[in-house]
């Protein structure tokens, strides 16, 4: 590859932008490359958040005053911005979570519980986090539906042979996840979908990793589902997006009940609001709602398409430099990556690593990234996890590189 | 010295390397699992009891320097010593590793005061419990089979 190739992207201006880059801990320059764990904030979301309590915060859809109808209007507004941002035909396809975990879980719920039927089979894959197995084995025990999963090859890699073995006339749901991730896997869910929509069979997929890494589509993947969550993508916690093709989400039943999402209510029965509102019972997360508006504005500002091939470029030079220490070995090698890069260090544990590397202010995850199955596969109780995002330098690859050669004397 | 070398002490690093009493025993011996399902580590504590006395204690697993060092250290320190003196110890270990033991009374520990590091470290308070927990579940538990 080209070492020297300049950066489409100015990184150290865009650095300037995230307060919190520029501390130090445990007497180093913070080295963040946790970003598969939770993004860092740009001051744009911080002072979104901040403004909407110093100055406009009230509740929405109720209430007749000023700061209440200037609520509701932001919180829309966002809900169109992120309909842009996947490009999802229709605001109204957009259901407002609390993450990633809650959209799968309101699926789980809502669907499948009505839909799935003794004997049916809802097809996973090896590589998914906890969040996209777990819904799935708790509706399975409810309905009698049996969860199947697509195995990985050796590189991290799905078996593509075996998915079309197992995609079958009992499989009623394919639940796969984008970017894994604990191997950096980017699957392809496109072609997956297509497939499984030839037989009918309704689709989610986990965008969890991929909204911040990957341009995201839903209508030219033609999935049914496609759950993310804003901390990951530059926003507030406790707040994600589902989105959900509008003839689905309109024959679905709400799984929460409360304020906000009935037509009418009487001490007998209720009726219920139209989607998205439907699936948005009480108060929501206003705030944070707001703040992943600026989230969503900020990396457009920046743009997609410039960050995707920042963080190619230095996800390649990672894998090249970390790739040549002594000792590590990479846990995911598919031709196919994005971000996440997974490793093992030859006779030390990955907490060990981790402390480390914290040592000398690198922040990286140590364990099994909730994705304990893929562990399993590939023989390892833990791994180490670098993930980049676009405000990451090659510089920062240096450091994490000599804080692995540090681990390799401390241990030796 | 810093913190990262007041927790990885050369006695740790070298019972991570060699752990001792680090074997399976036979069914007859009491035994226990343990998990931290944080991190992923699992551990499982044999022990056997001669009266009130562990005669003889043992452990295997996969964890990190921390909780294997610790394991290693605690097969050495509890064997010979009642049930009684052995969850004492573990008070005081625990104590150590929180950071709320009195400094004069670190050396009542003899060897396990190598942990004095882990309370700079409170994730890491879990790897170097973990064994002790598992400990405790060993004494607990009825001997797997019954004496003939």
């Amino acid at each position: 590859m080209t070492a020297t190739a300049t950066p489409a992207l100015d990184v150290e201006r865009l650095r300037k932008d995230f307060p919190i880059l520029s501390q130090r801990v445990r007497g180093k320059p913070l080295v963040y490359l946790d970003n598969a764990a939770t993004s860092q904030k740009p001051r744009a979301v911080i002072d979104a958040v901040t403004r909407f309590y110093s100055a406009e915060n009230a509740n929405i859809h109720r209430g007749v005053h000023y700061l209440s109808e200037r609520a509701t209007l932001a919180y829309d507004a966002v809900r169109a911005q992120v309909a842009a941002f996947i490009n999802a035909a229709a605001p109204s396809e957009i259901v407002f979570t609390r993450g990633t975990t809650e959209g799968i879980n309101l699926v789980a719920n809502s669907w499948a519980r009505g839909a799935l039927r003794p004997g049916d089979e809802i097809l996973l894959t090896g590589m998914e986090h906890h969040s996209n197995i777990v819904p799935w084995q708790l509706v399975a025990a409810q309905t009698g539906a049996v969860v199947r999963a697509v195995p990985l090859t050796d590189t991290g890699e799905l078996d593509l042979n075996a998915f079309d073995q197992l995609l079958t006339d009992r499989t009623r749901l394919l639940a796969v996840v984008h970017l894994s991730n604990a191997l950096g896997t980017i699957n392809p869910v496109r072609w997956m979908i297509a497939r499984a929509r030839e037989r009918g069979i309704v689709t989610l997929v986990d965008g969890a990793q991929s909204a911040p890494h990957l341009p995201i589509d839903v209508q030219a993947l033609d999935c049914d589902f496609f759950a993310f969550s804003g901390h990951k993508v530059l926003g507030p916690t406790g707040v994600g997006v589902l989105y959900g093709r509008s003839s689905l989400l309109t024959a679905m039943p709400p799984w929460q009940g409360g304020g906000d999402m009935i037509e009418t209510v009487t001490l007998e029965r209720s009726t219920w609001a139209a989607p998205p509102a439907r699936f948005e019972a009480g108060t929501p997360m206003i705030a944070e709602v707001i703040g992943l508006g600026a989230a969503l504005a900020y990396v457009e500002s920046v743009g997609r398409v410039a960050i995707g091939a920042w963080e190619e470029e230095l996800l390649a030079y990672a894998t090249e430099q970390v790739g040549e220490v002594e000792g590590v070995r990479l846990v995911g090698t598919a031709r196919e990556k994005a971000s996440v890069l997974s490793f093992v260090v030859d006779g030390v544990h990955p907490h060990d690593v981790g402390a480390v590397l914290d040592d000398e202010g690198v922040a990286i995850r140590a364990g099994h990234h909730c994705a304990q199955p893929v562990m399993q596969r590939f023989g390892v109780p833990a791994t180490a996890r670098a993930s980049f995002a676009f405000y990451n330098t090659r510089a920062e690859v240096g450091t994490l590189v000599r804080g692995l050669r540090r681990v390799r004397s401390v241990f030796a | 010295m810093s913190s990262l070398s007041e927790l990885y002490q050369n006695v740790i690093l070298e019972h991570n390397r060699s752990p001792r009493n680090y074997r399976a025993m036979d069914d007859d011996a009491r035994k226990a699992e343990g998990h931290n399902p944080m991190c992923g580590d699992q551990l499982t504590v044999w022990v056997r009891m001669g009266g009130d006395v562990i005669d003889d204690v043992s452990f295997r697993g996969a964890g990190c320097a921390i909780s294997r060092a610790s394991a290693s250290l605690m097969t050495a320190a509890v064997k010979g010593k009642t049930r009684r003196e052995a969850e004492a110890l573990f008070d005081r270990f625990r104590q150590l590793v929180t950071g709320t033991l009195p400094a004069a009374e670190t050396e009542t520990l003899g060897k396990l005061a190598v942990f004095s590091g882990v309370s700079a470290f409170p994730v890491r308070v879990k790897c170097a419990s973990l064994s002790w927990h598992t400990l405790k579940a060993a004494l607990d538990a009825p001997p797997s089979a019954p004496p003939s």
